[in-house]
């Protein structure tokens, strides 16, 4: 059994409707995530995966369930949890300099001024941003202001970080970019990163595993397919590698068709059991109710893709 | 073209001017001799009547009194008669401390109301009655409780000037972006820590604001609490010279009040330039 660096335990989260009925966005979600693994949340808009995430990061609390990382139930936000928003959200009227290092201070509190300065910069050197730290967020361009969005998680050095859709307002060239600066600094520290994307390709450029959510209300997280390309995949050749387009594919057909279909389709999903997707491996597939056909993809069976 | 645009508008500005003091030159100045009169009664009745002259001083003659003002600005002959640079001491002085005092106590309860939505709920009847009403309408009771005219302007100064600063405050401080509060709580910043390092930043141009409109207000009333409670004070001033019927004084006293208004709403307004950010 894999070790449960993170582990989301029945949570749901439901709002008070319009006369007196409550909506239930999902419940009895369960999900674990290893230490260092790379996890990416796919799911149509409306499914709860922004509240999953804020759940994680303590900025929401569930209505019913329980969140354990690092082996203690979590309350509240904490500096062990970074957080890289959609929106960047960095302080309009501090630098570059000063956003990173109001984290560095809010996290060592007894550090001097040249300490935290000099922590500061580490981290604007890592997303290579040298050069514009004393430029405000005004003067950067988006791709810039995200830089430091990531500078600011990296630099408390948490246990995980938290992204929700990060690059989805940026365009794709910078975008690029940023996915390689996140992999390569994830992989290098060895971070533990939960995100939210609508971008196949970038879940499957950057994700261990991958979380596909059917539609809300009432989403469930309906499988979890692990990446079965190598650890040293590059964006540039990751469309080269065989299993690649069965797996893009595997993930279309969710979002296009099951996603909907799901819950129907699968009255018994148990969702503390769930069906875990291993691609091109069709002897570990573990598949519930005998859908191997359909969950069970082999190199060469998509047409025109030759290994 | 921008310095082009400005240098022209600067050039219609001094047309407009001496325009505006031409014709009231010429809608001021003597005409001929209206009728014959005795030497005496003539002497009486001053220039008016002896050679046509506009009761209504013209532009030289507010001009030359000005000058006689600039010359010795802080005389003091007595009660009735101290120089313009005394009265408007007296005021600046009034609208300052009254000023203070609103900022001292709109500002921390502003962020009270802004940050908890119970009192924001609980004060909000109170704010709605007390916002509206006349600030001299204050003046008897302050007068009855306080006892002391001086006192009772600048209390009346403060209840005018701290409605626009609470009501921005709330504002500001209740419409902080989300993202920069879960910024600060994702990275565990303690709630005095937060309102100084997130909330007091990102409030501060609508809380500059509202001190901006709130001076104004404050300039505004205080001509009108002087005239009241009498004494000192440019206000005074107006009224008295009215009395004097010295039509003069009271034009230079119009245009005093007017330029010092306009640097207490530059000086704010440089302060609101130095706290707005770019987005």
């Amino acid at each position: 059994m894999t070790d449960k660096f993170v582990s989301i335990e029945g949570i749901a989260k439901r709002y008070p409707g319009a006369n007196g009925a409550t909506t239930t966005v999902f419940e009895n979600l369960w999900l674990s995530m290893a230490r260092g693994e790379f996890c990416c949340v796919i799911g149509h808009s409306g499914c709860g995966k922004t509240t999953v995430l804020n759940i994680l990061a303590g900025l929401d609390t569930p209505s019913e369930g329980a969140v354990i990382v690092d082996g203690q139930a979590i309350s509240g936000t904490s500096l062990d949890r970074a957080v890289i928003f959609q929106s960047h959200a960095l302080l309009p009227w501090r630098t570059v300099l000063g956003n990173v290092s109001y984290a560095v201070s809010s996290k060592w509190r007894s550090w001097d001024r040249a300490k935290v300065k000099a922590h500061a910069q580490k981290f604007i050197d890592l997303v290579g941003l040298t050069g514009s730290e004393h430029k405000r967020p005004s003067e950067l361009s988006g791709g810039m202001k995200q830089r430091v969005g990531i500078a600011r998680a990296l630099s408390i050095t948490p246990k995980m970080m938290l992204m929700d859709e990060p690059f989805s307002a940026l365009d794709a060239l910078t975008r690029g970019t940023l996915q390689d600066e996140v992999r390569r600094i994830c992989l290098e520290t060895g971070q533990t990163a939960f995100m939210i994307t609508h971008d196949v390709d970038e879940a499957i450029y950057l994700a261990d595993k991958i979380f596909l959510m059917t539609n809300g209300p009432g989403a469930v997280l309906a499988e979890v397919v692990e990446n079965p390309l190598p650890r040293d995949r590059g964006r540039t050749d990751l469309h080269r590698h065989p299993l690649y387009y069965a797996l893009r594919n595997h993930i279309i057909d969710f979002l296009v068709t099951r996603s909907k279909t799901f819950t129907t389709e699968k009255p018994d999903h148990d969702p503390r059991n769930v069906p875990v997707v291993r691609i091109g491996k069709p002897g570990l597939t573990i598949a519930s109710n005998g859908e191997e056909q359909r969950q069970t993809w082999t190199p060469g069976t998509t047409p025109g893709l030759t290994a | 073209m921008t310095s082009s645009l400005r240098l022209r508008a600067g050039l219609v500005s001094i047309a407009l001017l001496a325009a505006f003091l031409g014709i009231w030159h010429l809608a001021t100045r003597s005409t001929a001799p209206v009728a014959t009169m005795s030497p005496e009664y003539a002497k009486l009745m001053g220039l008016t009547a002896t050679q046509g002259k506009s009761a209504m001083p013209g532009p030289l003659d507010v001009g030359a009194k000005l000058w006689e003002h600039f010359k010795r600005p802080f005389y003091d002959n007595g009660p009735n008669d101290k120089g313009l640079g005394i009265q408007l001491a007296y005021s600046i002085a009034r609208v300052g401390t009254g000023y203070l005092l609103a900022v001292l106590v709109a500002i921390p309860l502003g962020f009270l109301i802004g940050m908890s939505p119970l009192l924001s709920k609980a004060l909000d009847p109170f704010i709605q009655v007390l916002k509206p009403i006349s600030p001299l309408a204050w003046m008897p009771l302050a007068l009855y409780t306080i006892k002391d005219s001086s006192i009772s302007a600048i209390f009346v100064i403060f209840i005018c000037s701290i409605w626009p600063m609470l009501l921005n405050t709330v504002f500001g401080v209740a419409s902080v972006r989300k993202e920069w509060i879960n910024v600060a709580r994702t990275l565990e910043v303690g709630t005095v820590r937060r309102a100084f390092t997130v909330i007091l930043p990102a409030a501060a141009p609508t809380i500059l604001t509202g001190m901006r409109i709130s001076i104004g207000i404050a300039w505004l009333v205080i001509v009108a609490a002087e005239m009241l409670v009498g004494g000192t004070g440019i206000g005074y001033f107006v009224w008295n010279e009215w009395n004097n019927l010295s039509i003069t004084n009271v034009i230079i006293a119009i245009l005093l009040i007017g330029v010092v208004g306009m640097l207490l709403d530059q000086i704010l307004a440089r302060f609101t330039r130095m706290v707005t950010f770019p987005e």
